[in-house]
C-alpha cells in the first residue's frame, strides 16, 4: 500500500507468567482496508486486542496512530484515540436503551437549569442516536432496551457506537460467530462502507470462507508471532491453514501402546438446541479420544451435555452397551462417568475447602455408614490419591485456594480417580499448569487408559492433540466435523476440519 | 522425597497439642470477646457473676440460640432466612392451639392435658415449623426465588397466619404440664439449670455433629463454598438445600413451641424481629454470609454475646431504651474485629508467599 497506515504497532511483546504471548509483533491498519487477523486458539490475537484496547499494557515495543507514538492508558482512552473494540459478548448494558447505550458517559446534557443539575437531553440523545442507526442500517429503535434486541441487532449497535465516537480503527472479533447468513450478508455491506469512508477494519474470524468475501489482507499469528502476510489476490486455503498451523512438534509425549478394548461409551446423536448438534461417537477402553476444535465450536458444551451438566434435548448415551440416563452429574457419576472440567476454580474445586474434603467430594457416600461420615476411610482415601497423584501439599488440611495451579488440577483428578469411573473426561487438563505437572498429568492419562478407563480430552494445544489421542473428534461450530485416527492426522487436516473446510481423502462425520 | 507428602504432615499435626489446635480455631477471636464482656460486667457490677444471673442469661438466649443453629446452616449455604421469628411464633401458636382450653377439644374437663396431647401438640409445633422452611427450601430450589425474597415472603405468610388463626388473641391458660418443658430447672449444685438451656445444649451438640461428621454436613460446606463445583461433584444441590431450610424451619419451630411453654401464652405478636437476632447471632458468631464457612460451636458463643449483653447492661443500669444501638454496635465490632483478622492472616500468606517466589527467581 502506498498510504501511510493509521495504526503501527512496532516490536510489541507481551508475557504472562509461563507464557509469552505476544513476541516482537508487527502489526498495521492502513485507512480504506478490512486486514483479517487469523490464528489458532492462543496466537496471541486476543492478547494485542486487549493491548490496543488499553485493558493490558505492553511490556515492549511502541504503538503509532497516524504516525504519532501513543500511549493507550485505558479503554475509555482508546476510543477516545479513535480506536474502536467490538467485542464477541458486547459491552452493552442490557437494561438500558440503544441511545444510553450510544452516548453512555458522554451524554448530551440539557440547556439551562437543567444542565447544571445533570439532566440528560434525551431528545437530542436519540435523535442522534437515530441517524447513526440509519447510517449502519439498523431497525432498532433509539429507545428500544438492549435486552430485547437480537445478537445481529447488537452488533449494529456497537457499530453505531464506533461512529458516534468518529472511530479511525475498528476491530471486530469474530463479529459473524452468531449470525445468520443474512445478517452476516448485511454486516459485510456495513463493512465496506466503513472501508469506503477510510476507516481501516480489523476483521478476526475462524470462518476462512468470509476472509476472501470481505477481507483486502490477511495476518496470521501463530504461537504469539506475525507468521506470514497474505494479499487477497494469492492467499488460498491451504496457504492460509499451513501458516496457521506451520509449527515444529518438538515435544515428547508419554503416550503408551494400549490394547483398545470393548466399547465403554457409546453417544448416539446428542443436542442441545444451540449449543450441540447431532453429535454420535464410541469411546473404548483404553482409549484416549482427543477432542479439538477452535475456541467457541462447543466442544466444552458438549461433554458438559454428556455429564448432565447441561440438560439435553436429545440423544442416547450408552455405558458398557446399556442405555443410561443421565439427567445431572449425580446421574452421570452413577453411570460410571467423571469429568474434570475447564475451570478448575469455579468448576473444579471448592477453593475454601481443604484438599482432604474435596478428594472426596464424590465418593463421600462410599466412605460413610448410614451418613455418618468414617473420617479414618475419608483420610486413608485422600492420603492414597495425594500420594499417588503426588500432589504437593503441606497436608490434607490446606485450603485448595494455596495449591498452585497444577496441584489443584492433580485434586480434582483425585477426586474422579476416587470414584472409579468407567469414562473419564478432562476439559483442557494441562491448560495453564507448568511443564512438570503437565508431563505427570499426561503420563496419567496413559496410565488411566492402560487400566481398561476410555479417556475423553480436549485440549486446545495441537501438540497435545495429536501426542496424546488415538482418535481426534474435530468439532466445529456446535457439530462434529470429523473424526481423524492417530495415524491420519496431521496438524493440517484438523484445522481444516475445525474451519469448516472439506477434506479429500477422509470421511466427514 | 524432596516434597512432603500428605501422610508425613498430618502425623506431625496430630503431634501439635490440642490447645494449639483450638487456638488456631476460628471462635477464638469472638470466645475473647464473650470473655471480656463477662470480666467487664463482673467488675461493674457484683451481680453479674451470680448463678442465678448467669443461668437466667442461659435461659433467655436458649430459643434465640436453638434457631440460629438452623440459620447457621442456612447461611453456610450463602442463603439466609428471614423467616425465623414468624415461623418461631406459628410453631408456638399451633401447639398452643391444641393446648388451650378455648380451643382444643383433647383436653379433660379441668383443661388437663395427657401426656399424648402433650407431645402431639409438641410435635404438630415441629412439623408445621419443619414445614415452613420446606416450602422456603422449594421456593429457593424449584421455583429459583432468591433465598431472600423466599424467606422475606414466609415472614409476611407465617405472621398473617398467627394473626388470623388466633384472630389477634393470645392463646392462653396452657396446662401446668406442658409449661414445665420451659419452666422445670435442673439442680446442679447452686446452679440451676432450665431445660431449655439444656435442649439447647443438647441440640447445638447434635447440630455440631450434623454439620462435621456426616454426609450432609460435608455437603453443607461444599455448596456453601462453591455451588457449581458442588453440582459437578455429583451432589444434589437442590435436595440438600431444600433440606437445610426445612431443618432450620424445624429448629425454628423447636424455638417457638420452648419460648410459648415459657411464656404459658402464645401471642400472634410472639417473637416479631426474633429473626434479626438469629441472624445476628450466626454472624457475630463467625459465620460468613458468603457461604463455605461457619460453626455451630460459633454461633452458640454469637448468642452468648448477645444475651450477655443485654442484661449485663440492665444490671449496670443503662435504659432498655439504648439496647438495640448496643446490639448493633456490637455486630458491626465483631465482624469488623473478625475481618481484620483474618485478614492479617491472609497477608501474611500473601507475604511469605511473595518472599517465596522473590527467592525462587533469585536463586
Amino acid at each position: 500500500m502506498q498510504s501511510e497506515p493509521i495504526l503501527r504497532v512496532e516490536g510489541v511483546s507481551k508475557s504472562f507468567p509461563g507464557v509469552k504471548a505476544l513476541d516482537n509483533i508487527d502489526f498495521e491498519v492502513y485507512p480504506g482496508e478490512v486486514v483479517a487477523l487469523i490464528g489458532e486458539n492462543g496466537a496471541g490475537k486476543s492478547t494485542l486486542m486487549k493491548i490496543l484496547a488499553g485493558a493490558y499494557t505492553r511490556d515492549s515495543g511502541q504503538i503509532y496512530l497516524r504516525g504519532k507514538p501513543v500511549e493507550l492508558m485505558n479503554p475509555f482512552h482508546a476510543q477516545q484515540m479513535g480506536i474502536s473494540i467490538i467485542y464477541q459478548e458486547f459491552n452493552l448494558s442490557p437494561t438500558q436503551t440503544v441511545a444510553a447505550n450510544i452516548f453512555v458517559s458522554r451524554e448530551p446534557r440539557q440547556k439551562g437549569l437543567g444542565r447544571f443539575f445533570g439532566f440528560v437531553d434525551r431528545r437530542r440523545m436519540e435523535a442522534e442516536a437515530a441517524k447513526l442507526l440509519k447510517v449502519v442500517g439498523a431497525q432498532a429503535q433509539p429507545d428500544a432496551i438492549i435486552r430485547s434486541l437480537s445478537v445481529a441487532a447488537r452488533q449494529q449497535v456497537e457499530i453505531a457506537k464506533a461512529l458516534s465516537v468518529d472511530a479511525s480503527v475498528i476491530i471486530m472479533d469474530e463479529p459473524t460467530s452468531a449470525l445468520g447468513d443474512d445478517e452476516v450478508k448485511f454486516l459485510f455491506q456495513n463493512m465496506r462502507e466503513l472501508k469506503a469512508q477510510g476507516r481501516g477494519i480489523v476483521f478476526i474470524t475462524h470462518r476462512l470462507e468470509e476472509i476472501f468475501e470481505v477481507a483486502d489482507r490477511i495476518i496470521v499469528f501463530r504461537d504469539g508471532q506475525r507468521v506470514g502476510t497474505l494479499s487477497i489476490a494469492e492467499a488460498t486455503t491451504e496457504k492460509i491453514i499451513a501458516l496457521m498451523v506451520g509449527r515444529v512438534m518438538d515435544e515428547i509425549f508419554h503416550k503408551e501402546q494400549v490394547e483398545i478394548g470393548e466399547p465403554v461409551l457409546e453417544v448416539r446423536g446428542l443436542s442441545a438446541y444451540g449449543l450441540v448438534e447431532d453429535v454420535s461417537f464410541t469411546l473404548r477402553r483404553g482409549e484416549i479420544l482427543g477432542i479439538s476444535g477452535l475456541v467457541g465450536a462447543g466442544r466444552t458444551e458438549m461433554v458438559q451435555l454428556l455429564f448432565g451438566a447441561v440438560p439435553k434435548d436429545s440423544g442416547e448415551i450408552l455405558v458398557d452397551g446399556k442405555p443410561v440416563d443421565i439427567t445431572s452429574p449425580e446421574s452421570a457419576m452413577r453411570a460410571g462417568l467423571g469429568l474434570v472440567p475447564e475451570d478448575r476454580a469455579n468448576q473444579g474445586l471448592v477453593l475454601l475447602l481443604s484438599v482432604r474434603n474435596n478428594t472426596t467430594m464424590p465418593t463421600l457416600d462410599r466412605l460413610s455408614h448410614y451418613g455418618w461420615v468414617d473420617r479414618k476411610a475419608v483420610d486413608a482415601a485422600a492420603t492414597d490419591y495425594v500420594t499417588r497423584l503426588s500432589v504437593r501439599t503441606p497436608s490434607l488440611d490446606q485450603k485448595c485456594m494455596y495449591l498452585s495451579g497444577g496441584n489443584q488440577q492433580k485434586v480434582v483428578v483425585a477426586k474422579w480417580l476416587l470414584s472409579n469411573p468407567k469414562v473419564l473426561i478432562l476439559d483442557e487438563p494441562t491448560r495453564g499448569i507448568d511443564v512438570g505437572a503437565k508431563a505427570e498429568i499426561h503420563a496419567l492419562m496413559s496410565a488411566l487408559a492402560k487400566q481398561g478407563m476410555g479417556v475423553i480430552m480436549i485440549s486446545s494445544e495441537m501438540p497435545e492433540i495429536l501426542g496424546m489421542s488415538d482418535r481426534i473428534l474435530v468439532m466445529h461450530e456446535g457439530r462434529m466435523a470429523g473424526i481423524l485416527d492417530r495415524k491420519d492426522a496431521t496438524q493440517e487436516k484438523i484445522m481444516a476440519y475445525a474451519t469448516g473446510q472439506t477434506v479429500e481423502g477422509s470421511i466427514p462425520a | 522425597m524432596s516434597q512432603m507428602t500428605a501422610q508425613e504432615s498430618s502425623k506431625g499435626q496430630a503431634a501439635a497439642p490440642w490447645w494449639r489446635r483450638a487456638f488456631r480455631g476460628q471462635e477464638l477471636g469472638i470466645l475473647l470477646v464473650l470473655i471480656g464482656m463477662i470480666v467487664i460486667f463482673s467488675l461493674l457490677n457484683n451481680r453479674f457473676l451470680t448463678p442465678v444471673n448467669l443461668t437466667n442469661i442461659m435461659l433467655n438466649f436458649s430459643w434465640t440460640a436453638i434457631a440460629a443453629f438452623g440459620a447457621t446452616m442456612v447461611i453456610i449455604t450463602a442463603g439466609i432466612d428471614l423467616s425465623a421469628g414468624s415461623v418461631m411464633a406459628l410453631a408456638g401458636l399451633a401447639a398452643a392451639m391444641l393446648l388451650s382450653p378455648d380451643h382444643s377439644t383433647l383436653l379433660g374437663p379441668e383443661g388437663e392435658a395427657s401426656a399424648a396431647v402433650i407431645v402431639l401438640a409438641v410435635a404438630v409445633g415441629l412439623l408445621i415449623g419443619a414445614l415452613c422452611g420446606l416450602i422456603n427450601g422449594l421456593l429457593i430450589t424449584i421455583a429459583r426465588l432468591p433465598p431472600f425474597i423466599a424467606t422475606l415472603g414466609m415472614l409476611q405468610i407465617a405472621r398473617g397466619i398467627c394473626y388470623g388463626w388466633s384472630q389477634g388473641w393470645p392463646v392462653q391458660y396452657l396446662p401446668q404440664n406442658f409449661m414445665i418443658l420451659g419452666r422445670h430447672n435442673f439442680a446442679i449444685g447452686s446452679f440451676n439449670l432450665p431445660l431449655p438451656s439444656v435442649i439447647m445444649l443438647v441440640l447445638g451438640i447434635i447440630a455440631w455433629l450434623f454439620l462435621t461428621r456426616t454426609v450432609w454436613g460435608y455437603r453443607i460446606f461444599a455448596i456453601g463454598g462453591n455451588m457449581q463445583a458442588a453440582r459437578l461433584s455429583g451432589i444434589n444441590t437442590m435436595r440438600t438445600q431444600t433440606m437445610v431450610y426445612t431443618i432450620a424451619g424445624l429448629l425454628a419451630g423447636a424455638g417457638g413451641v420452648l419460648l410459648t411453654a415459657r411464656l404459658g401464652v402464645a401471642a400472634p405478636t410472639a417473637a416479631i424481629g426474633y429473626e434479626l437476632d438469629v441472624i445476628a447471632a450466626v454472624v457475630v458468631g463467625g459465620t460468613s454470609t458468603s457461604g463455605g464457612e461457619g460453626s455451630i460451636l460459633g454461633t452458640l458463643i454469637g448468642a452468648a454475646i448477645m444475651g450477655v449483653l443485654r442484661t449485663g447492661l440492665n444490671l449496670i443500669g443503662v435504659e432498655a431504651y439504648w439496647l438495640p444501638s448496643a446490639q448493633g454496635l456490637i455486630i458491626i465490632g465483631a465482624i469488623t474485629l473478625d475481618q481484620w483478622f483474618k485478614r492479617r492472616r491472609g497477608q501474611r500468606g500473601g507475604l511469605s508467599r511473595m518472599f517465596a517466589g522473590w527467592l525462587g527467581r533469585s536463586a
